[in-house]
């Protein structure tokens, strides 16, 4: 019997050993990933990188200030296409939808969430770049401006739904109609979420490489206007790293160290934005 | 109205600092005059300004080094035409050109009429410069240069020779210790010119292999990892011990790979090099009189490079914009005189001048 | 409730549509529907899309597509066997490999951990999930990959070289260091939402379990654990739908070889890796409409695991009903 229980306290103490082994490698392997990149591309950082234009293959230099442009406008395209959508259809589900409605909107945004990128950068393809010949920015933009909805959508309708309806019917009883209620007095009490949601929607689409290389495809110059193929960092780091060119692979690290940062960046703040929200509620 | 302007003024004013961080990072310092920070964000959002044309242009990984020279020396010539080349295979150029989205394509593989029959429109092909296909390996401990049969790269690439040290690689190469080690085989992943002419070569050295894979830009490889672009394929190689791989040889010379002979026609064990190339392509001007698509893979002579090849530009016959249709002529014009010297360095060998005589005539027919 | 806002002769017209038209919660309801709609639409215009360009392949090929192991641009065969068969594969193996870990550090935050700790390292956890696929192809490349083949994949061949599934040349790409990549990608997935459905179990059927003599690992794993399986289930489908359309990860560190092969060093292909590695060059409309087709396959796969991983997990956080 003292056997039986000693093996049980045994097992307790081993089990939690095991488990807490799973979970430090789990937080280990950003801290590796995190450490590597800033080894390998922190290290080859330098203001050449972050200011010019690449170089002719073979001859080293240059750097990927086009790629960090480019990826600033075609994001800009994905915000300002998807997160007025996402948006409002959010407000939608939220404060009018009636049941059909509401459960057909959320399983397409769930559809939506779950289509791989590489899917969305075939639509956008065959809607965008084939009717106006052109690899874009603008296609490059939808396809990840599709992929922004769903979050924002999510994120707006679950902060809307926690807010008081108390809120409202305060201020309905003061006598305003109930659009400029929820515009005025729901949404900003749910601002912090909402912002949240985008902040995370931009940085999820902020890396994703599948659906741009064959929407805004690459460009070796500065790309001017919206209608032109644009560089972007992720596609860059794709075609620099499975080079055989030292100084361009020594690019990748150094674009992978932005791209992560910038990423990173953007999550926290997202969530230190939520959780400031949380102790006043509102 | 003042309490929203509040709540989103924090938020307006991060995304206003991020365009205005943005935009005093980015001050381009390229060869190409640097507008002020405040100009260059007005440029990268506006419409494109009558000054500067930008055209587009895809396809082939053979001869992406020499082009992407090309093109930055004529930016630096003509600061306003910008030419922005994507090396993504002669399969990728010859689709986007087909589906309208670039100004010119380029393709190691000549269209033939079958192919062009499936384009809406005309094409012109004009070859540009002459380039080689090689073996390239990365075997830890033999630095030797290795010799090739014909019949010793079809069996790798078939899958049936599958070890260095096999009496077929042995045989030709005695002397060398090599290895009891597995080959790994690499090939293109992607629709790619380069495949082209190495299975061309491969189709007429081995019946085997014609028939059961053939030659196209995309074939259905037996074994072997596949690598995007000839810049995959040397990163794979530059990184697993005991591959082998097919590039075009500037590639290996700029990475330092060591690269092997090949058994040409004549017997000789043929390294890839200018000369060799060149003598590749002695007879081919005569033929290119009527039709500039020939292959010369496989060419007699006792100095030629069995795996060599053309790499053409492919320029539709009828071009509706002005602008694009001078500087595509001008760049021709430019590519078949001064452009040719720019060839020697990157280890390619110009055009032969009967045949560079021949496309100065084609250039008229772009209208 | 609105009525005030009104002006008085609007009353009188408030059923006619174009007096509706001017009272803002009309017009309010009338945008947001659209958008709502448009949502809809974007989702069934991708459906046809996808649909419509892969009609030539679908009507050439029809339901051997599926079973088809060519891949032949040249003679104009294609099937998507060996796709199929390599997602399928690195899938399941990322899974093998995550799902212990996911499970186990959930369990570890989520029942042994002090709660802050718990909260702080599940925060860093969620932020691995926030990195680019990009960039684990690229770690990939230059560390997982040199590893495999010099360290880890010689000694699975020494020890378990007799089973057909290391067996082999050693590349050091590969099925098996894709679903390495892989699940270093999907762990956060499962952790998370795992950690969420334990979390969610009653407290007191952690302390019926205690009550009764159990110790604290029994507790969990025989009592709080079963409670939460469908949870836990659910956030395995949403994992295993993530790793399924993982595209740049995993072709930089896949092969890219169009076979189908019992070893698990071998290297493979995968749907979303031959997409982006050939959509650009595909010359011919059977070609490029029969990697459509293969997107639509993926499609409709992803589509139905993560409405079962939804409805898995909304059984057990929201819905309260026990399911055992």
């Amino acid at each position: 019997m003292s056997f039986r229980m000693a093996r049980r306290r045994v097992v307790n103490v081993v089990m939690l050993g095991a488990t807490g082994v799973c979970a430090v490698m789990s937080v280990l392997a950003l801290c590796f990933i995190l450490g590597y990149l800033l080894w390998n591309g922190g290290h080859y950082l330098s203001w050449d990188f972050l200011t010019k234009l690449p170089t002719p293959v073979g001859q080293s230099g240059g750097g990927m200030a086009n790629a960090i442009v480019g990826s600033g406008k075609i994001l800009l395209i994905a915000a300002v296409t998807g997160i007025p959508v996402g948006l409002l259809a959010g407000v939608y589900l939220a404060e009018f939808g009636g049941n059909t409605m509401t459960f057909m909107v959320r399983y397409a945004a769930d559809l939506l969430n779950g289509v791989p990128s590489i899917v969305t950068g075939i639509f956008a393809y065959t809607l965008v770049v084939l009717p106006f010949h052109e690899f874009s920015a603008l296609a490059g933009g939808l396809a990840l401006g599709i992929m922004v909805i769903p979050v924002v959508m999510r994120s707006t309708e679950d902060f809307l739904r926690a807010v008081p309806g108390t809120l409202l019917e305060g201020a309905l009883a003061l006598g305003t109609s109930r659009w400029r209620g929820i515009a005025t007095v729901v949404v900003p009490a749910a601002f912090r979420g909402i912002a949240t949601g985008i902040l995370l929607s931009m940085a999820r689409v902020a890396g994703e490489t599948a659906p741009l290389l064959f929407t805004s495809f690459n460009n070796r110059y500065w790309s001017t206007g919206w209608m032109q193929p644009t560089a972007s960092l992720p596609v860059m780091i794709f075609t620099y790293a499975i080079s055989p060119y030292d100084d361009w692979q020594r690019q990748a690290w150094a674009a992978g160290f932005v791209l992560l940062m910038l990423v990173l960046l953007i999550n926290i703040c997202a969530r230190a934005l939520l959780l400031r929200g949380q102790p006043t509620g509102r | 109205m003042n309490k929203h302007l509040k709540m989103y003024a924090p938020f307006l004013l991060l995304v206003g600092f991020a365009v205005v961080a943005l935009v005093s990072v980015t001050r381009p310092s390229s060869p190409a005059p640097a507008p002020s920070p405040t100009r260059a964000l007005i440029m990268a959002l506006a419409p494109p300004s009558p000054t500067n044309v930008l055209l587009n242009a895809a396809g082939a990984t053979f001869p992406y080094p020499i082009y992407s020279q090309w093109f930055d020396v004529y930016h630096q010539l003509h600061p306003d035409v910008e030419i922005n080349y994507q090396s993504i295979g002669s399969g990728g150029g010859i689709q986007q050109l087909k589906a309208g989205t670039v100004d010119f394509g380029a393709s190691d593989m000549p269209l033939n009429d079958k192919l062009l029959a499936t384009f809406s429109f005309k094409i012109i092909q004009f070859p540009t410069v002459l380039g080689a296909v090689m073996p390239t390996y990365n075997i830890p401990g033999v630095t030797a240069t290795l010799n090739f049969t014909p019949q010793s790269l079809a069996g790798i690439y078939l899958g049936q020779i599958t070890k260095w040290n096999d009496p077929a690689i042995a045989k030709a190469n005695p002397g060398v210790s090599l290895p009891g080690n597995n080959i790994v085989v690499v090939h293109r992943s992607d629709g790619s010119g380069t495949t082209f002419v190495w299975t061309d070569y491969l189709s007429k050295v081995s019946p085997q292999w014609k028939s059961r894979v053939g030659s196209n830009t995309s074939v259905n490889w037996p074994v072997g990892l596949g690598g995007k672009g000839n810049e995959g394929v040397t990163g794979i190689v530059k990184e697993t011990p005991y591959s082998i791989g097919y590039v075009e040889l500037v590639y290996a010379l700029q990475t330092h790979l060591p690269y092997g002979t090949v058994q040409n026609s004549s017997g000789h064990f043929i390294k890839a090099s200018l000369a060799t190339v060149t003598a590749a392509a002695a007879g081919a001007a005569a033929k290119m009189q009527n039709d500039v698509r020939v292959s010369i893979t496989n060419a007699p002579g006792a100095n030629a490079y069995p795996i060599c090849s053309f790499t053409y530009l492919l320029i539709p016959a009828h071009i509706a914009d002005g602008t694009k249709r001078q500087i595509i002529k001008g760049f021709l014009h430019w590519m078949l005189t001064d452009g040719q010297k720019y060839t020697e360095p990157l280890a390619y060998a110009s055009l032969p001048d009967a045949v560079a005589a021949i496309e100065m005539g084609h250039i008229s027919e772009v209208n | 409730m609105a009525a005030g806002s009104r002006p008085p002769q609007a009353a009188a017209n408030a059923k006619s549509f174009a007096a509706r038209l001017r009272n803002g919660d009309e017009i309010a309801h009338l945008i947001t529907l659209i958008f709502a709609a448009l949502v809809c639409l974007i989702v069934g215009l991708l459906v046809f899309q996808l649909y419509r360009n892969s009609s030539v392949s679908r009507h050439q090929f029809g339901w051997t597509f599926f079973v088809s192991r060519a891949w032949d641009p040249v003679f104009g065969d294609f099937g998507a066997l060996p796709f199929i068969y390599g997602t399928v594969v690195t899938s399941v193996l990322s899974l093998m490999i995550a799902v212990p870990l996911g499970v186990g550090g959930a369990i570890f935050l989520a029942e042994f951990a002090p709660p802050r700790l718990s909260d702080m390292l599940t925060f860093v956890v969620e932020l691995l999930a926030a990195v680019p696929s990009v960039i684990f192809g690229l770690l990939g490349i230059f560390v997982v990959v040199p590893v495999m083949r010099t360290t880890v994949d010689p000694f699975l061949q020494k020890f378990l070289g007799y089973t057909p599934l290391f067996t082999g040349p050693i590349y050091g790409v590969g099925f098996l260091t894709a679903g390495v990549v892989l699940a270093i990608m999907i762990v956060p997935y499962i952790l998370s939402v795992s950690r969420e459905v334990l979390l969610a179990v009653p407290a007191d059927q952690r302390e019926a379990a205690l009550g009764l003599g159990a110790t604290r690992w029994e507790a969990i794993w025989q009592v709080v654990v079963p409670y939460a399986k469908t949870g836990i289930l659910g956030s395995i489908f949403l994992a295993l739908a993530r790793a399924l359309g993982e595209t740049m990860a995993v072709t930089m560190v896949i092969g890219n070889d169009p076979k189908i092969s019992a070893s698990l060093l071998a290297p493979g292909y995968t749907i979303a890796a031959v997409i982006a590695n050939e959509f650009t060059e595909a010359t011919g409309k059977l070609y490029l409409q029969s990697l459509i087709e293969l997107g639509l396959v993926l499609f409709i796969i992803t589509v139905i695991l993560n409405g079962l991983a939804r409805l898995l997990i909304l059984a057990t956080t929201k819905g309260g009903t026990i399911q055992t």
